[in-house]
């Protein structure tokens, strides 16, 4: 616990929206390759819940601009589990299947509470209950529907399992019952890929350079360049408004 | 079952509450939970609804152009059913 | 028909007076038809139609589906890129809608009989087509103000009067898509103008795509008059209801004080009003690139096609999976009981 209640709800405001401005560019990369064409409104309404979530979180920070087109690298504070590359549909599900559960419970958390985030929570947990429905209905699809579909999920939530155990590290600023947290999302987690006849991964949860890494600014070699594409034209033309 | 054989639903939706739901269109979806999330995303993303009602499209039993008749004349002979069909005398207001 | 024809013919054992009787018929379908198309009815799918009136609904339905997907493309080119997350929400919304559209039409086509495989299946083997203006790159940030501007604009012009089209659903499908194209117009004029007004920079960008999107848009009208094919019929079944060239006319007119308004030249120095016709003069239109662009020569047709059946081919396990989950888990009445 340091830092006055500015810097901590900074700090709060910095990683919890980080995660969904990260995420949502992630999902934005889909738009026009979708698998379906109903999927294309689906993704997209994901990623403009997110991206709205990252607009109201990162002005609580400072300049939502400056903070996503001006900072480098290093002080990004979004987990690598949200930066990791969308791969195919069967990693992008499963990368939304672990978020979205996570952020449902943490947002769960925070509208329970009087922090300077429980009206932010509040609305986004309503937004963030439909990424987690979406998610979940394709994990029991794409697990339960053909051999081939059931391989590239079960590769996709086995890959992705080593970013899940950052998610519930301290973010400083919160106060939270991470453990709680930790294993209601292991409950939720479990009970889906189970109904979705997949095996629940059994590999570590962090790995040496995962632990807490993205909250830390360690990211992962991909997120460079996705930060490259999204600040280019922005730090083309300092000081223009557009 | 082909690549894309996912069937068509119909769409119906409720705009507001006190209103009944009417046919907005059709969407494609593999069964009937992701047909709900589909029309949810796809016909009321600017908030036109309040109620989503999907259908399979080959369970809508419909009138052919050649029953019309038969089917709607009955009705059309009834104009007493029709408030115009009553002539109220000026100045009764309220009716 | 004929085959019903034929069979009552057999039975009857008068050929005649059963041809006669199925002629009448036919002909009395006509006249219900051409009536409810002249009194501004509107044809709905389960009604008799001829069957010309209904290969040109499904052809011109479908091209405009396969546009707006295909359109997603050139603006989804820069959703990555988008200089704020103001105009990233934006963008993202818009190429949303664009999806949205083309599910929209595609399921008014199918109510004519086609199915949307069918349709997706010749727009990927060139069987189909889709406007030429997507055919175009977009090079830099101000080509998305540019294209919401002149093309959703010119789009606009030419989709209202489809709102009163004959077809039912058709028209129903166009009201949809007209309120929400609005938006994309203005989107893409507030962001030119944003840099229009911006840096020097900024507005050379904006001049840049005005000059390059101006021509191309007024190829969106379509051929001229007296060379275009589908006109005069579509004209009749009152699934147009404005040539070409006055569409044409007509967005010019409300384009150029616009674009004085925003501070940018259009790139065309015949531009001049002309108070006798009350309309907007302008320069001759080169039509061997419109053609060119249309028989494939566009500078990225292979590109546009290619990624959509890539995007098509990359889906196929995933909606296998889907129908091959649903399959396991449908109950008769269609309910996933997971």
């Amino acid at each position: 616990m340091t830092g006055t209640t500015d810097t901590r709800t900074t700090a709060a405001a910095l990683a919890l929206g980080d995660d969904a401005l990260v995420l949502s560019h992630r999902l934005g990369e889909w738009a026009g390759s979708a698998p379906v064409l109903e999927e294309e409104v689906a993704l997209a309404n994901i990623a403009l819940d997110l991206l709205g979530q990252a607009r109201v979180l990162l002005s609580l920070a400072g300049d939502e601009d400056e903070l996503a087109y001006l900072r480098e690298e290093r002080s990004f504070r979004n987990s690598q589990l949200v930066e990791q590359p969308n791969g195919d549909f069967a990693h992008t599900i499963a990368r939304q299947l672990y978020f979205s559960t996570y952020q449902r419970l943490l947002y769960g958390q925070l509208a329970s509470g009087d922090g300077p985030f429980a009206g932010l929570a509040a609305k986004a947990v309503k937004e963030v209950a439909y990424h987690q429905d979406h998610a979940e209905h394709w994990t029991l699809r794409l697990g339960d529907g053909t051999p081939e579909s059931h391989r590239r999920m079960q590769r996709a939530v086995d890959a992705l399992w080593r970013y899940t155990g950052e998610l519930f590290q301290p973010v400083d600023g919160l106060d939270l019952d991470l453990s709680a947290l930790d294993t209601a999302w292991l409950d939720s987690v479990t009970d889906t890929l189970g109904r979705a006849t997949l095996t629940v991964p059994s590999g570590p949860r962090t790995g040496a350079w995962s632990a807490g890494a993205g909250r830390q600014g360690l990211h992962t070699e991909s997120f460079g360049r996705m930060l490259a594409e999204m600040q280019h034209l922005h730090r083309s033309h300092p000081g223009a408004t557009w | 079952m082909t690549t894309d054989g996912w069937p068509l639903w119909e769409v119906f939706v409720r705009s507001r509450r006190g209103l009944s739901h009417t046919h907005a269109g059709s969407l494609h979806a593999p069964d009937a939970e992701m047909a709900l999330r589909n029309a949810r995303d796809l016909y009321t993303r600017r908030s036109e609804g309040v109620s989503l009602w999907v259908v399979p499209s080959t369970e809508i039993t419909a009138s052919s152009p050649d029953e019309k008749d038969p089917f709607f004349e009955p009705a059309a002979d009834k104009p007493y059913r029709h408030p115009t069909f009553y002539e109220i005398p000026e100045g009764v207001k309220h009716l | 028909m004929t085959a019903v024809t034929a069979g009552t013919a057999g039975t009857t054992g008068v050929p005649g007076v059963s041809d006669t009787a199925a002629a009448a018929e036919q002909a009395a379908y006509e006249a219900v038809f051409d009536a409810a198309v002249a009194a501004d009815e509107r044809i709905e799918p389960r009604d008799w139609m001829p069957e010309a009136y209904r290969a040109s609904l499904v052809r011109q339905i479908a091209q405009h589906a396969h546009s707006e997907i295909i359109g997603m493309q050139p603006e989804a080119n820069w959703i990555t890129r988008a200089p704020s997350l103001r105009r990233k929400a934006i963008l993202m919304a818009k190429v949303q809608d664009e999806a949205g559209h083309g599910l929209y039409l595609y399921s008014a086509a199918e109510t004519l009989g086609t199915s949307r495989d069918e349709l997706l299946d010749k727009l990927h083997t060139g069987r189909q087509k889709y406007s030429s203006i997507f055919n175009y790159p977009t090079l830099t940030w101000a080509d998305v103000g540019a294209i919401g501007w002149l093309v959703d604009g010119a789009a606009i012009t030419n989709q209202v009067p489809l709102c009163r089209c004959s077809y039912g659903p058709y028209a129903r499908a166009m009201v949809r898509v007209c309120k929400e194209e609005s938006f994309h117009q203005r989107q893409g004029y507030e962001a030119l103008l944003a840099l229009s007004h911006g840096t020097e920079a900024q507005h050379a960008m904006a001049q840049d795509a005005v000059d390059r999107w101006w021509w191309p848009s007024l190829m969106m009208f379509g051929p001229p008059d007296d060379e275009s094919t589908h006109t005069a019929q579509a004209m009749a079944w009152k699934i147009k209801r404005h040539t070409n060239d006055e569409l044409r006319q007509r967005f010019v007119d409300i384009a150029v004080p616009q674009a004085e308004a925003l501070g940018l030249t259009l790139p065309d120095p015949d531009i001049r009003w002309n108070e006798e016709r009350g309309h907007y003069d302008f320069g001759a239109i080169d039509w061997t690139e419109f053609w060119d662009v249309l028989k494939g020569n566009g500078p990225c047709n292979d590109q546009r096609l290619s990624k959509r059946r890539q995007a098509h081919e990359d889906g196929a396990w995933v909606r296998e999976a889907a129908a091959a989950y649903a399959e396991k888990h449908t109950g008769k009445h269609g309910e996933a009981q997971a």
